[in-house]
């Protein structure tokens, strides 16, 4: 009987990461920054119907980046754990945190134990009374999890997005952070920067939580809006 | 794969339960759906009138505050009226213990298919969904658990506000104009038929349906009138195109002070009305 060939542990995970990672750079990105009245996402996609950015409960959003199949996956799954917890228990026993733990626990059990690691990456955000009290969560292929202030980019593009939000948004983070005119701009800007062309509102995925809203904190800006905004 | 646990409850089984969230609770939680094999008969807090009307831009609902328990009031300030999305509302009448967690299903279940589909269920859609639930609850309703909403709301792709009654097995029937259900319904129906036009503004609507509850609060004794010593006044919602409106209770309390005025001038007081009966020390 041949023997397989011993592949050492860190040669197996570091092989599977860089597939993971290259996946995920293949792929568009997604903006998430704290503004003045809650937190705004912000994507480049031309398809007005396969979302990256959605509503996951009345003050959680999720924005995924990658593989499509592999994000609207875990959308589905969250929209479904999260409905079920608040129809068992209340609607305020639903948190952001408990919702990126199982997010973080699932990636990374496929991580390690699937063949194939997923391709994506996804955010977890939820508003909150005030700016301090947002949530927002990083979570990577492998199941790791970041807690977020101020701004998120993640996706190809993700270290020149980082970078240009590093220099650009507010250092007095959150004392003052931008409204939501401003906000889009930000982002608008920092989606041109990288593509180096004109974005309109067509080519935009944008949706805020809003915490001035009624119970369901999420909205998506209709290209219409969007077009006054810019 | 199984289909427990937190971990896996995050991946999608191939044969799932779709965008439905009561499919999603009989896959996973069946203990949290409402119990059906009901043995026995049990004496519950009933909710009593509720009811529907059409207007020019839309469709009214409202409901009075009461619920019974035999000759017992269980509960003074029961609500009867739920938003069950932006766009469309349910009314209870019956078993008040059924009914609210039958509404509380029934709103997560549309919630749950627009998160997961990105668009509203239609109109139509949503009342056959509802029919199914009652549908369901038949063996407890054999048992006494009753349970009849009314089911109105707008219509985004006819343009105009749709009325739904059913009936406990779950037959669905549309109304045109108005319905009015539970024990006080009847005589709502009689003050709706009376006042009741297609032409009505929302203003007028309103005014109608708390006419109505008036009038049934009046006849039957599990319907609450307006009750100004505890300000608790009966709950109304309009839907329009913009959407689900709960009507202020200020506006509610206003329009029931103008009914009690227009209505005092007309009403006298008892009459005496002799009796040839010989009272106490009124001997011969």
């Amino acid at each position: 009987m041949p023997m397989p060939y011993y592949v050492s542990p860190e040669q197996l995970m570091r092989d599977k990461a860089d597939y993971a990672r290259k996946g995920i750079a293949r792929g568009k990105s997604v903006i998430a920054l704290e503004y003045l009245d809650g937190i705004l996402f912000m994507a480049e996609n031309t398809s007005a119907t396969l979302h990256k950015i959605s509503e996951i409960y009345d003050r959680i959003a999720f924005a995924g980046v990658g593989k499509f199949n592999e994000f609207e996956q875990l959308r589905i799954g969250g929209i479904r754990l999260v409905d079920m917890k608040g129809y068992a228990y209340s609607r305020e026993d639903v948190t952001a945190k408990s919702l990126a733990n199982a997010y973080s626990q699932t990636l990374g059990n496929i991580f390690t134990s699937e063949v194939k690691p997923y391709e994506c990456e996804i955010l977890v955000g939820a508003v909150g009374e005030e700016t301090a009290s947002n949530e927002l969560f990083h979570i990577l292929y492998d199941g790791s999890v970041s807690d977020r202030t101020g701004w998120v980019a993640m996706g190809g593009a993700s270290d020149q997005l980082n970078e240009y939000l590093e220099n650009h948004y507010t250092k007095d983070y959150p004392k003052s952070v931008p409204d939501l005119k401003a906000s889009i701009a930000m982002g608008h800007d920092a989606l041109k920067a990288i593509e180096d062309r004109d974005l309109t509102a067509d080519g935009l995925e944008v949706a805020i939580l809003d915490r001035a809203r009624a119970r369901r904190k999420f909205r998506r800006l209709p290209a219409a809006d969007l077009t006054k905004l810019l | 794969m199984t289909d427990t646990g937190k971990i896996d409850s995050l991946r999608l089984p191939v044969n799932g339960p779709g965008s439905s969230f009561s499919e999603l609770l009989e896959a996973r939680k069946p203990d949290l759906l409402p119990e059906r094999d009901v043995k026995g008969h049990v004496e519950v807090p009933e909710g009593t009138t509720v009811l529907a009307l059409r207007y020019a831009e839309g469709v009214v609902v409202a409901g009075d505050r009461r619920a019974t328990e035999g000759f017992q009031i269980a509960h003074r300030s029961i609500e009867k009226v739920f938003a069950a999305d932006d766009m469309s509302a349910v009314a209870i009448a019956g078993a008040a213990g059924p009914a609210v967690e039958m509404v509380r299903l029934f709103q997560t279940e549309l919630e749950h298919y627009e998160k997961v589909e990105g668009e509203r269920l239609t109109l139509e859609g949503k009342a056959n969904k509802l029919s199914q639930m009652i549908r369901a609850n038949l063996p407890a309703a054999m048992q006494g658990l009753v349970v009849v909403p009314l089911f109105a709301g707008f219509d985004e792709n006819r343009d105009h506000g749709r009325i739904f009654k059913y009936d406990v097995t779950g037959g669905r029937y549309e109304e045109d104009d108005y319905h009015a259900t539970g024990s006080g319904g009847k005589d709502a129906r009689g003050s709706l038929k009376k006042r009741f036009h297609p032409d009505l503004t929302r203003d007028e609507a309103i005014k109608c349906a708390i006419e109505a509850l008036f009038d049934a609060a009046d006849e039957d004794v599990g319907t609450g009138g307006p009750d100004l010593m505890r300000g608790i006044f009966p709950t109304v919602a309009a839907i329009s195109s913009q959407g689900l409106v709960e009507v202020p209770e200020d506006e509610i309390r206003a329009l029931f002070e103008e009914v009690i005025s227009e209505r005092g001038g007309e009403v006298r007081g008892p009459e005496s009305h002799p009796v040839d009966v010989r009272r106490p020390g009124e001997e011969g």
